[in-house]
């Protein structure tokens, strides 16, 4: 893992944006009043002309990016991932993945990430909504590596993408880009043990690697499954661990419901054996604290995974 | 084409929509009605477009955001040569991708319409691009006098003034009917004019059914940094009499025997017209 300091994603996504659209005026960034909890001011400075600012009105935010798409252009539409994959997610459907139109849309401040403003400003059931939507790729980046390897592939690709990203600053998980992010609907494992399998996404795959450290001290070996993306979904790589595996735990945040538990549960029903747990937020607006301290309530963070690991193995 | 020749393009239009309506049993006829004369005047005599400049990026762009009219607007295509005519035989059958509301999947068909509120906004992204690309191909989109109930039209209408969009035209088919009965009475909407004007729109007020006054609010020169609203008071079912503004035919299929009936009154109209 490299040593380099941990980084904030949005921070990450707005230089390769800037370095993305310097090269291809095509690249536009649309935010509704989002630019400055976006970190995307610098692209702002940097290619005025390049960004569109369509106020507090996420409806028109993906479809005005949906008719900018439809007339060649590549636009990120960035906006709090509670609002873009709830207010708007009818736009979504309709004009992005009916449509097919080439709109990224960027959920920033994703997940419990705004933690103490409330259940408005939480986005805990998007990945529910996002991928069972046709058309439409699903992503959470875990590090800056895994951004940095993403947005290069995003700013190329023609298909349209949900990125959820959360606001605090990322330790890495990888080393370099390359290795972080391969290909849609390749997961990456991050760590080989024998006796459970552990699943995580974007920020939960940090707590998936601390726990793997506790649960070694126990002499408990865990393998670690980073997914990358969830739609399209690594089901190679599920399928093989389902049936190496006689225990596998999910952890994301997001509802227990629908998120990624269920998409990796579709994958152990129908071609694995093992038992799954899902670990995520209960049916229920979240508690209030900071995002760590909520993590722990719930136990997302890798004391309470490897608890929990450790009580259902035992 | 002159005036004289769009009506009659009109009413042949109207002829084989009705026919197609009956012969699927299912149609937005009302409303396919009521904007068919908007739909000529635009297909006919303003949209820089043809099936062979169709992909070009340089053609004008036509967003039906009243997507359920989306009878009218097959026919025309099919007339224009999009497709060949015999393809609307299987309107709303099975496997067909001519459905009952516009398909991007067909020729002729810029963007997937039919839920209320989108096209406004497509259209600001349309034109929008058209400003930073510095090309001057004209967006057009239709949307209907209930539809302005949509929370989405007014976030767009905000967006159009403010980007200044006089490359964008959007007509309302100001009927005054939706399915529940008069748009007035389901939510009131009006006055349209003074709302779009607030809003930084040039509006220019015309009969919607009537073709030379449809020909010359087309042909106006967009008002600078202003996007412009064509409000064209139009009857819901127009030219068919007995289907003549009244809401319960925003969506009803003719029987036989009113079938009949218009059928030999286009086919008089149209002898008439010879």
């Amino acid at each position: 893992m490299s040593e380099e300091k941990a980084r904030k994603v949005g921070e990450v996504i707005c230089e390769q944006l800037v370095d993305a659209g310097k090269k291809d005026s095509d690249i536009v960034v649309l935010t509704s009043d989002s630019r400055g909890s976006g970190s995307l001011v610098p692209f702002a400075k940097e290619l005025p002309k390049q960004i569109v600012e369509v106020g507090i009105a996420e409806q028109d935010l993906v479809t005005i990016s949906a008719g900018l798409a439809h007339s060649g252009k590549r636009p990120f539409a960035v906006s709090p991932a509670a609002f873009l994959t709830m207010r708007s997610i009818e736009q979504v459907k309709v004009d992005v993945s009916y449509s097919n139109t080439n709109v990224k849309l960027l959920g920033i401040s994703g997940g419990n990430s705004y933690s103490v403003l409330g259940s408005t400003h939480h986005s805990l059931q998007d990945l529910a909504i996002t991928r069972a939507i046709p058309n439409l790729e699903v992503y959470m980046p875990c590090d800056q590596y895994q951004t940095i390897g993403l947005f290069k592939y995003l700013v190329k690709s023609d298909k349209p993408a949900y990125i959820r990203i959360g606001k605090k600053a990322l330790n890495n998980c990888y080393d370099n880009p390359e290795e972080a992010f391969v290909k849609p609907g390749k997961a990456n494992v991050l760590r080989n043990g024998k006796d459970i399998a552990l699943v995580a996404m974007g920020e939960t795959v940090p707590e998936a690697l601390k726990a793997a450290d506790l649960l070694e001290k126990q002499g408990i070996k865990a393998t670690v499954v980073d997914l990358v993306s969830l739609k399209p979904l690594d089901t190679e790589l599920l399928s093989k661990i389902s049936n190496e595996f006689s225990d596998i735990y999910t952890i994301e945040e997001h509802s227990i419901y629908n998120g990624i538990g269920s998409a990796v549960a579709e994958v152990v029903a129908t071609s694995g054996s093992a038992k799954l747990h899902i670990l995520g937020f209960p049916d229920a607006p979240a508690i209030a604290g900071t995002q760590d301290e909520v993590f722990s309530y719930y136990g997302l963070d890798g004391a309470g995974i490897a608890k929990n690991v450790e009580k259902s193995i035992s | 084409m002159d005036v004289e020749q769009l009506e009659k393009k009109a009413i042949e239009m109207r002829k084989a929509t009705w026919e197609m309506i009956y012969r699927a049993k299912t149609g937005h006829t009302g409303s396919d009605l009521s904007c068919t004369d908007i739909l000529v005047a635009l297909y006919y005599k303003v949209l820089n477009q043809t099936p062979e400049t169709f992909k070009n990026e340089d053609r004008d762009r036509y967003i039906q955001s009243k997507g359920h009219a989306v009878e009218i607007l097959l026919n025309i295509l099919a007339d224009r040569g999009y497709f060949p005519k015999e393809d609307l035989l299987t309107y709303s059958q099975f496997k067909s991708p001519y459905i009952g509301h516009p398909n991007n999947h067909i020729k002729g068909i810029e963007m997937n319409t039919g839920s209320l509120g989108h096209g406004l906004a497509l259209s600001v992204g349309i034109a929008k691009a058209a400003k930073m690309d510095d090309k001057d191909y004209h967006t057009y989109v239709l949307m209907g006098d209930g539809e302005q109930a949509e929370g989405s039209v007014w976030e767009a209408a905000m967006a159009a003034g403010s980007f200044k969009l006089d490359n964008l035209t959007a007509i309302i088919d100001h009927n005054g009917l939706q399915i529940t009965g008069k748009t007035r009475d389901v939510m009131n909407s009006e006055p349209l004019k003074a709302k779009y004007e607030a809003f930084g729109w040039n509006v220019v007020e015309i009969d919607g059914n009537d073709m030379s006054q449809l020909v010359d609010a087309f042909d106006l020169k967009p008002i600078q940094n202003k996007p412009t609203l064509i409000l064209a008071d139009t009857v819901k079912g127009c030219g068919v009499s007995f289907a003549e503004n009244k809401a319960e035919w925003h969506r009803k299929v003719p029987t036989e025997e009113q079938y009949k009936e218009a059928l030999d009154v286009f086919d008089k109209e149209l002898e008439e017209r010879k």
